[in-house]
């Protein structure tokens, strides 16, 4: 037994704290307590982070810390430099800056959003390292495993003198992040918009935020999820009506998680209207897990929706939540609460649908919003968008899916998650979404990418709804039958065009493919006038004038 | 103000309606005849130059119907299709409908413009200024013969440019929230002056200058309009026997009304100051108000209801 | 601008008696459909006028499944085209035929 403790005795075991201590050292010479003056946060930078630190800059879908985003793309690249970083949303400008001088070299994120071409082109010119295009979840954990920060810069509506973050509303990765960063000895350096003597709510305990700086602006907040009921087109009302009366009704999807498309947002807004007249209210869509996205203030307010859980915020929604504690999750001060790790938590586990758009499907069924010029990221549609296998509680709609699916009564009855993809047959500029392969599959290839971007792989896809019906990839019992399937509502499509015709009506006689007239749905009643809410402003009276929304979508 | 709760066909939104859909609604039931119809085929001799597409009835609806049992000439911009701008063919069929009604006695003597355009067609550049001074020469000649014209503002396009200065040789303008009319555009003027002097991005500043309330408060506009075909039916039907007589002293009275204004709120820089200038008490609160308060504000202010124009 | 003209014979004659409708408007991504009811009873005349190239074998699907669907016979049908998707032709073709069924103008 001497042998191991005299190896015990000479490993040092607080490395990682004494390099800490190292930190908070150099660090606090720009420092009076926690707070350091704006002017002094890219030296507070450069004291703190070290060569080839992972480093998490909080761009997360709604908001960003684009003062240290900015400062961190100040700092001396012969003094800070080859960093990996690894963040969520590389939405930003300053995200991609970091890149191209040098400061960084590694990147691990999940969702791109605007910068999406730009990355392309950096990664095409060398400039980044790309370790994996992840999942929210995935990428969270990851933080708890090998991808655990070293410096984390996050961002908050407020603090106080001992450190103590409120973020309101807009918490949604906060708190995964600077827990894996503090409990393993990292630096936590919070922009705030305001220094308070106490704040509303305590959001990330003090203790775990070494540095704040108060900023001459308040952060930038992304109004990702606001989509104008204006812009919605008659053809996107037939595909929510489809939806609605070929999925929701006859499984009675009840809890759920939309994506962010104008195809989803008019689902939301012909619930009061169309599912109405169904009969469906009470029935269907009465639990999600949703950001407050204004399209649903007219199913909230008419009674439809009892309980919404959030990712993050939107930009407006916050009066609107705080009065409708019913229906959010709310702080003791009265704001909402997000959590973007519970919530995507609660989107896999708890939900028995997800519903979303995508840019390309396969003929196998797997989707990807990768072009050959864009790397967009995916965000939290690969966790909602797949089956759970660890799900072990029963459903109506979840065993329902499990049964068609089996296709023939089992010993051992298991349920299955719908993940619909709901999408026009072409897509802008008359580009089509439906491909023999998907241009990720190519640009993986060009780009010597270990693994082809998927959004939702085609086994976790249950229908695929179009403006021309419904194919139910449940029901199918083939890969040719899948394959027709597919191709049965992809219309115009070189791909629909190319179709078995025979295996096609085949297909239709089983109800794998439903046709609208198959549903009573007429296509000439697919129009605005069904919507709820045709425009912002109508959206804003609907919730007796408690959204507010942001200037850009304000024609008034 | 409609409740917004229930909103049905009748309560279609001008702003979102095509220039068909708005007749449809504003006219009494049936009533409506179209002049040089698209079965006609009067088209644009030019676009297809430039590999652009046609319309049917060039953008522009002309014809006579009936509003409240009285007979009118009505003319409909569609501002979805080129900025329903003015060109060749859509400004012919304006000009010689506003002569018909200047020379004709026996044609009705109410003329309502449906105005929804940037200005003038770049692509027929020269035709469209052309068209844009001929027509505000017949409406001022139409007026001179004792006709009424009436322009009706909330498309999409807003009045711009060459409907925007259409608009102000009218005898009467009924504008909505969403309507917006000046003469340069948002863009144009960023064009020219820099994002700093007017950032055409910035949806609230736009609106707040050129808006349908703004332009109420000042004066620049007769009626305000619900965002409804009904909402404008009502402002029509209450202005048409509001027009001024277009002689000496009406245009004196304009003149002073432009006179008082300038001095009045000539020095202000924004919107929301003009507003305190004109004693509103909640200025901040103008854009989120409902219509029928804005409405009561409007009654209440001097210079929103000059008997001019 | 390319010009296609689509000619089909129809099962019937359509719907209704009103002698001409417009639907839609050319704008991006929308089109204009103009419908007159002057032909025999069972022809049908489809005229397309485009700015965007290559698509001549989807206009031709669509159209000869709009025949099939709606049956237009005694319908000269011409399109102006701002570059609208198959699903939105197809649907102003069928929101056409619905408006000529309408008893009457």
């Amino acid at each position: 037994m001497t042998v191991l403790s005299n190896i015990s005795s000479t490993r040092i075991w607080d490395a990682s704290r004494q390099s800490r201590e190292q930190r908070i050292a150099a660090g606090s010479a720009y420092a009076r307590g926690k707070q350091v003056a704006p002017g002094d946060a890219t030296k507070l930078l450069e004291a703190v982070i070290r060569p080839g630190d992972r480093v998490r800059l909080e761009g997360d879908n709604q908001k960003q810390a684009d003062f240290l985003a900015a400062r961190l793309a100040e700092v001396d690249p012969s003094v800070v430099k080859e960093l990996h970083i690894v963040q969520s949303g590389v939405v930003l400008a300053e995200h991609l800056d970091l890149f191209e001088a040098g400061i960084a070299k590694r990147l691990d994120f999940s969702y791109s959003g605007p910068q999406g071409a730009a990355i392309a082109r950096a990664l095409k010119a060398g400039k980044i390292e790309l370790g994996a295009v992840h999942t929210y979840l995935e990428l969270f954990s990851r933080y708890f495993v090998d991808l655990t920060p070293h410096v984390a810069l996050t961002v908050a509506r407020c603090a106080d003198r001992d450190g103590n973050l409120y973020m309101g509303p807009n918490t949604e990765d906060s708190p995964v992040v600077i827990e894996a960063t503090a409990f393993k000895q990292g630096i936590v350096i919070a922009q705030v918009n305001e220094l308070v003597d106490k704040v509303p709510r305590v959001d990330v305990p003090g203790d775990r935020v070494d540095f704040v700086v108060v900023t001459p602006e308040a952060f930038y907040v992304e109004p990702l999820f606001t989509r104008d009921p204006a812009q919605i087109t008659e053809t996107q009302i037939l595909g929510a009506m489809l939806a609605i009366k070929g999925i929701y009704a006859p499984y009675g999807v009840k809890r759920l998680n939309h994506g962010i498309g104008f195809n989803t947002a008019a689902i939301e807004l012909i619930l009061p209207t169309y599912a109405e007249r169904l009969g469906l209210k009470g029935k269907i869509a009465t639990h999600f897990a949703l950001n407050p996205h204004p399209t649903l203030i007219p199913a909230i307010e008419s009674g439809w929706v009892e309980q919404v859980h959030s990712f993050g915020s939107e930009v407006g929604m916050d009066d609107y939540m705080k009065a409708r504690p019913d229906i959010f999750f709310i702080g003791r001060d009265g704001s909402m609460a997000s959590n973007r790790m519970y919530c995507q938590s609660a989107g896999l586990y708890a939900t028995d649908l997800f519903i979303g758009s995508t840019l390309q499907i396969d003929l196998q069924g797997n989707s990807s919003t990768f072009t050959r010029d864009r790397i967009a990221g995916f965000g939290g549609a690969p966790n909602m968008g797949s089956d759970p296998h660890g799900r072990r509680h029963a459903s109506e709609a979840w065993l329902k899916a499990g049964r068609e699916a089996a296709g023939e009564a089992t010993s051992l009855p298991r349920g299955r998650k719908l993940v619909v993809q709901i999408v026009e047959t072409f897509g802008e500029k008359l580009d089509p979404t439906f491909v023999e392969s998907l241009d990720s599959v190519e640009l993986a290839k060009s780009l010597d990418l270990a693994l082809p971007p998927v959004m939702i792989y085609g086994d976790d896809v249950s229908h695929i709804v179009t403006e021309e019906g419904i194919a139910n990839l449940l029901l199918c019992r083939t890969a040719y039958e899948r394959e027709q399937a597919i191709r049965g509502v992809a219309g115009y499509t070189d791909v629909g065009r190319a179709r078995d015709r025979k295996a096609v009506e085949d297909l239709r006689a089983r109800k794998v493919i439903q046709r609208p007239e198959d549903l009573g749905i007429d296509p000439l009643e697919a129009n605005r006038s069904l919507l709820a809410a045709r425009s912002i402003k109508e959206l804003m009276h609907w919730s007796g004038n408690l959204y507010d929304p942001p200037a850009k979508f304000r024609n008034w | 103000m409609t409740d917004p709760r229930h909103p049905s066909a009748d309560t279609a939104s001008w702003f979102l309606s095509t220039a068909r859909e708005r007749l449809a609604g504003l006219l009494d039931p049936g009533s409506f005849t179209e002049f040089l119809p698209p079965t006609e085929r009067v088209q644009s001799p030019h676009l297809a130059l430039f590999d652009l597409p046609a319309a049917f009835d060039d953008g522009m609806v002309v014809g006579r119907g009936r509003l409240g049992k009285r007979a009118v000439l009505v003319a409909a911009q569609e501002g979805q299709f080129m900025g329903g701008t003015f060109a060749e063919v859509s400004g012919a069929k304006l000009v010689g409908l506003l002569r018909a009604a200047r020379d004709d006695a026996k044609l009705p003597r109410i003329v309502l413009l449906l105005l929804d355009s940037g200005g003038v067609r770049l692509q027929e550049g020269n035709a469209g200024e052309l068209a844009v001074a001929e027509v505000m020469r017949a409406i001022v000649e139409a007026r001179g013969y004792g006709v009424t014209v009436i322009a009706l503002v909330g498309g999409r396009a807003g009045a711009f440019g060459g409907a925007g200065l259409t608009a102000a040789t009218c005898s009467r303008i009924a504008i909505s929230e969403q309507g917006r009319t000046g003469v340069s555009g948002p863009e144009v003027i960023e064009t020219n002056k820099g994002v700093e002097e007017f950032d055409s991005q910035d949806k609230a500043l736009v609106w707040s200058v050129t808006g349908g309330r703004n332009r109420r408060l000042l004066g620049g506009a007769d009626a305000y309009a619900g965002d409804t075909v009904a909402g404008f039916r009502d402002a029509v039907l209450a202005l048409i026997d509001r027009a001024p007589p277009f002689d000496l002293a009406t245009l004196r009275a304009e003149q002073r009304r432009l006179a008082d204004r300038i001095e009045r709120l000539g020095a202000c820089n924004s919107a929301v100051e003009m507003w305190v200038a004109l004693g509103i008490a909640e200025p901040q609160n103008i854009r989120n108000l409902d219509d029928t308060a804005f409405a009561e504000i409007v009654k209440g202010l001097r210079g929103a209801a000059y008997d001019a124009r | 601008m390319e010009i296609l003209k689509v000619h089909h014979k129809t099962r019937g004659p359509a719907a209704g008696t009103i002698g001409s409708a417009l639907v839609g408007v050319v704008a991006s991504g929308n089109l204009e459909v103009m419908l007159e009811r002057t032909l025999a009873d069972t022809e049908c005349t489809v005229e397309i006028a485009t700015p965007v190239r290559g698509y001549d074998d989807v206009w031709k699907a669509v159209v000869t499944d709009f025949v099939e669907r709606a049956s237009p016979g005694g319908l000269r049908i011409s399109i102006n085209d701002g570059g609208a998707r198959p699903d939105t032709v197809m649907l102003r073709l069928l929101q056409g035929v619905r408006t000529m069924e309408a008893g009457h103008d």
